[in-house]
């Protein structure tokens, strides 16, 4: 399976030579094998996979953990919506009140956006998903509902020999004393159990996250503890904060390494970075 | 190991948080939580019991009318609350540690999940008014 990172920054995208090593392109990540390809998320990140892209089939799934603006802003910019060759399905969280094209149509109309849903060109099938688990060529995907403010999911995307586990937005550690100490009481750890890669929300520094709870994100310090909880191989930091430039992404990470000392590796989520997972 | 579902997880740091005793219980009536409050309802340390069974935590408590008669459990709001997934509301007595009544107020509501699947329920107990007096 192979892994590439298109946008790993959270909230809004950001430009500007203070960021551009880490990258301020919105959530996206790319997974493929044996042909087929899934997105994970369209945030602003999805428009340059499609730009830099050659698809091999004419099916492309993406999978949407939410719908907040920066997991799908980059949506109406997706070349296969707009060719009536390609089957696209998209696949996101289940609500209560709402269909998930209902609540696509309220960013994929006007005024927000010029086209509406039902005049895309290409063949569109949405997928509400919930704790589901459903197969896509040569992937097994686990969806679970996690700790974000409003409908989310995680996603653990499993082949052959190789797991990948994406939880972009999440805060597991919401409570009087942040996480419970016992794996069964902690939202998401079955999607993280065992993964090799995972890229976790990781927004905040322990400070700023004492005074965030509840906005749905995490600490640094918390995106480890529970990525050591869940036995993962490899963490990847991710939704930087729009407000931190490069330098300070990279202080942030060396002041964690000095006060933390993981088995596992662990590193910032950097976009346009590829991995191959065997 | 299956996690809780994260509607559970969230009662259970709801109730962490609280001064009230708050106890949680899967669909069956298993407790799966109780909060420090009601650990002195109980007797008992979360951390010491772990989960409990629904037939060994529900002997711990002997719910009375006012005339000391037993309640059968049907008649209790978290057992309503399990059988039919609606909130109940009741004031009763129990028999405290010392072998005193207790009056007390039990309110139960169902935690049903955003796909409308019940999984489990809350009940919050409050000491009546009129043991302190």
């Amino acid at each position: 399976m192979k892994v590439k990172l298109w946008g790993v920054r959270g909230s809004i995208p950001v430009t500007g030579p203070e960021t551009s090593y880490y990258g301020g392109n919105t959530s996206c990540v790319d997974v493929w094998e044996d042909g087929c390809q899934l997105v994970l998320d369209g945030g602003s990140g999805i428009q340059r996979f499609s730009m830099n892209t050659t698809l091999d089939s004419k099916r492309i799934d993406i999978l949407l953990t939410h719908l907040h603006l920066d997991h799908i802003q980059g949506l109406g910019f997706f070349k296969p919506l707009f060719d009536p060759d390609m089957d696209v399905h998209i696949w996101g969280p289940a609500s209560s009140l709402r269909t998930l094209h209902s609540r696509l149509s309220r960013y994929l109309s006007p005024p927000l956006f010029p086209v509406l849903i039902r005049d895309l060109p290409c063949k569109l099938t949405l997928h509400e998903i919930e704790n589901s688990q459903f197969s896509i060529g040569p992937f097994t995907i686990q969806s679970r509902y996690i700790i974000h403010p409003g409908p989310t999911v995680g996603f653990r995307v499993s082949s052959k020999n190789s797991t990948f586990t994406f939880i972009p937005d999440h805060e597991p550690a919401l409570g009087k004393d942040g996480m419970i100490n016992d794996p069964k009481w902690i939202s998401g750890i079955e999607l993280a159990m065992n993964a090799d890669l995972l890229l976790h929300d990781a927004q905040f520094s322990n400070e700023e996250y004492q005074q965030r709870k509840g906005w749905g994100h995490s600490s640094m310090s918390d995106a480890a503890l529970f990525a050591s909880m869940a036995n993962v191989k490899h963490l990847l930091l991710s939704h930087h904060d729009p407000s931190r430039t490069d330098i300070q992404l990279n202080n942030q990470m060396t002041e964690f390494s000095k006060a933390n000392n993981y088995s596992f590796k662990n590193e910032l989520a950097k976009e346009g970075v590829e991995y191959s997972l065997e | 190991m299956a996690a809780y579902e994260i509607e559970i997880i969230l009662n259970r740091q709801l109730a962490d948080c609280l001064s009230i005793p708050v106890f949680i219980t899967d669909t069956k009536g298993n407790l799966i939580f109780y909060n420090e409050p009601a650990e002195e309802v109980l007797g008992q340390r979360f951390e010491e019991t772990g989960e409990m069974p629904v037939e060994i935590w529900a002997t711990d408590f002997k719910p009375m009318d006012e005339h000391g008669n037993l309640m059968p459990a049907e008649e209790l709001p978290l057992v309503q609350t399990l059988g039919d997934a609606f909130p109940h509301h009741k004031s009763f007595h129990i028999e405290s540690k010392t072998g005193k009544l207790q009056q007390i107020s039990v309110t139960a509501y169902p935690i049903i999940s955003r796909t409308g699947k019940m999984l489990g329920a809350v009940a919050i107990f409050w000491k009546s008014a009129k043991n302190e007096s």
